[in-house]
């Protein structure tokens, strides 16, 4: 039995197999309608995220399976004092899949080392999200038609983006990715993530405060918030959010086949100006990271279609 | 400088030098009634000075403990007054319930009873990580 709980489990033939099923859940929808019959995934969202929760309960429901969950920690257990390790073992019971939200790190992981079903983080505080990452490369592999050669630029908030974090980790085993960091100074990459991840796979990466100055390079423009709930400080949030925002004005001097994407929520980080433009690719990122929890359901129940 | 020789016990040997105490306090031989000699600057070829401790009883030595505090550090093992063993350490991959996480953010922080488990990222340069939230152990 495998759980994820970092995007490191997978190996590269794995992700790469499971985008292949996505495509082909894509291609096929009708094949997988009952693939999960009679299976259950139990969403323990311990902080609200109303859209990852939905993408796994959309997930399932189109695999056929059922549902079942809480979407706050005040309407579980967790109110009364009960532990992740506690809770992990009493939902084994009811459910057949845990797909867990938790704003403690390490959550995730302690559930999965008390379950005896497959536990998926689905978010833990700052710092890992790995569903979110196949989502990332199903969306670059899908609209660049690879996921090697390219060069890749990373904007907004570095250091607490987790979503971040995850996706240049899963990046670093592909071959020829340039990585571009576009940041403000106060919210650049943390240096374990240049020094663990980027050098000792010898990934190449530059830094930049300008957005601009690099944006015409770019194969892929990875958008983030910067997250009010990270910070201490709301004067530090506000003077900070509005660093770095994508205008329309901005997209006519980057490449006619850039792809932008956002893990989303935004909050005013791309203008709506830009979501008419094809290269805006955020939204079908969303619905790319339903068909890669589908896949991944897939591969952790060990059904084969 | 005479010190008996130990029965059944352990020579702590390669110490460096002025940590000798640490090691006595971090290992707890405090607590326990038996003979344990501390010598300080003793010297040394290979490291100039260094401190020996003596432990005569058999005791359960926490080697990962020993390893964290410096890998350098040789354990031999003596039973019947003589040398049957001599352990050379090394920094252990994991360390359970000798670090404790830091980090606010972390499971462990709110969770006392799951056990401190640290795994050693970069040997070179000494770096342990929470199991759980990765943070980096920092002094």
């Amino acid at each position: 039995m495998r759980s994820l709980i970092d995007i490191q489990e997978l190996s590269v033939k794995e992700i790469d197999e499971m985008m292949d099923v996505a495509d082909d859940i894509i291609a096929n929808p009708k094949k997988y309608e009952n693939a999960c019959r009679g299976k259950k995934i139990a969403t323990l969202f311990f902080e609200p995220s109303t859209r990852t929760r939905l993408s796994f309960e959309a997930a399932m429901y189109e695999l056929g399976g059922n549902v079942l969950g809480f979407s706050e920690a005040q309407s579980s257990s967790a109110s009364k004092g009960e532990s992740v390790a506690d809770t992990a073992k009493v939902v084994s019971c009811y459910a057949d899949i845990i797909a867990m939200r938790h704003p403690k790190e390490g959550a995730p992981l302690v559930a999965s080392m008390n379950a005896t079903v497959p536990v998926i983080n689905a978010g833990d505080g700052g710092h890992n999200h790995p569903t979110q990452t196949l989502a990332d490369l199903l969306t670059i592999r899908r609209e660049k038609g690879r996921v090697n050669n390219l060069t890749i630029g990373f904007c907004g908030d570095l250091k607490f983006g987790r979503t971040v974090h995850s996706l240049i980790s899963a990046l670093s085993r592909y071959t020829g990715i340039k990585v571009v960091l576009i940041s403000p100074n106060e919210l650049k990459l943390p240096g374990y993530i240049k020094s663990d991840v980027m050098d000792k796979n010898g990934m190449a990466y530059t830094e930049t405060t300008d957005l601009m100055e690099v944006l015409p390079e770019l194969d892929i423009l990875y958008m983030t918030r910067v997250q009010g709930e990270r910070f201490f400080s709301e004067e530090e949030y506000l003077r900070l959010r509005d660093s770095y925002i994508l205008t329309p004005e901005k997209m006519a001097c980057a490449k006619s086949d850039l792809a932008v994407l956002h893990p989303l929520p935004r909050v005013n980080e791309i203008a709506v100006g830009v979501d008419a433009d094809p290269r805006a690719c955020y939204f079908k990122q969303v619905l790319n990271g339903k068909y890669m929890r589908m896949a991944l359901i897939l591969k952790l129940l060990e059904v084969t279609v | 400088m005479n010190v008996d020789s130990i029965k059944n016990g352990f020579v702590l040997d390669h110490i460096k030098a002025g940590c000798g105490m640490q090691i006595y306090r971090d290992l707890h031989l405090d607590e326990i009634d038996c003979p344990v000699a501390i010598i300080k600057n003793v010297p040394s070829k290979k490291m100039g000075k260094k401190d020996i401790i003596k432990i005569d009883a058999d005791i359960e030595l926490d080697l990962d403990i020993l390893g964290y505090i410096d890998p350098g550090i040789t354990v031999n093992v003596i039973r019947n007054d003589q040398k049957v063993e001599k352990k050379h350490l090394s920094l252990p991959e994991q360390l359970t319930g000798i670090l404790k996480c830091k980090n606010p953010r972390c499971i462990s922080s709110t969770e006392q009873e799951l056990p401190q488990i640290f795994k050693l990222a970069d040997k070179e340069k000494r770096v342990y990580r929470c199991l759980y939230c990765e943070s980096a152990f920092k002094e």
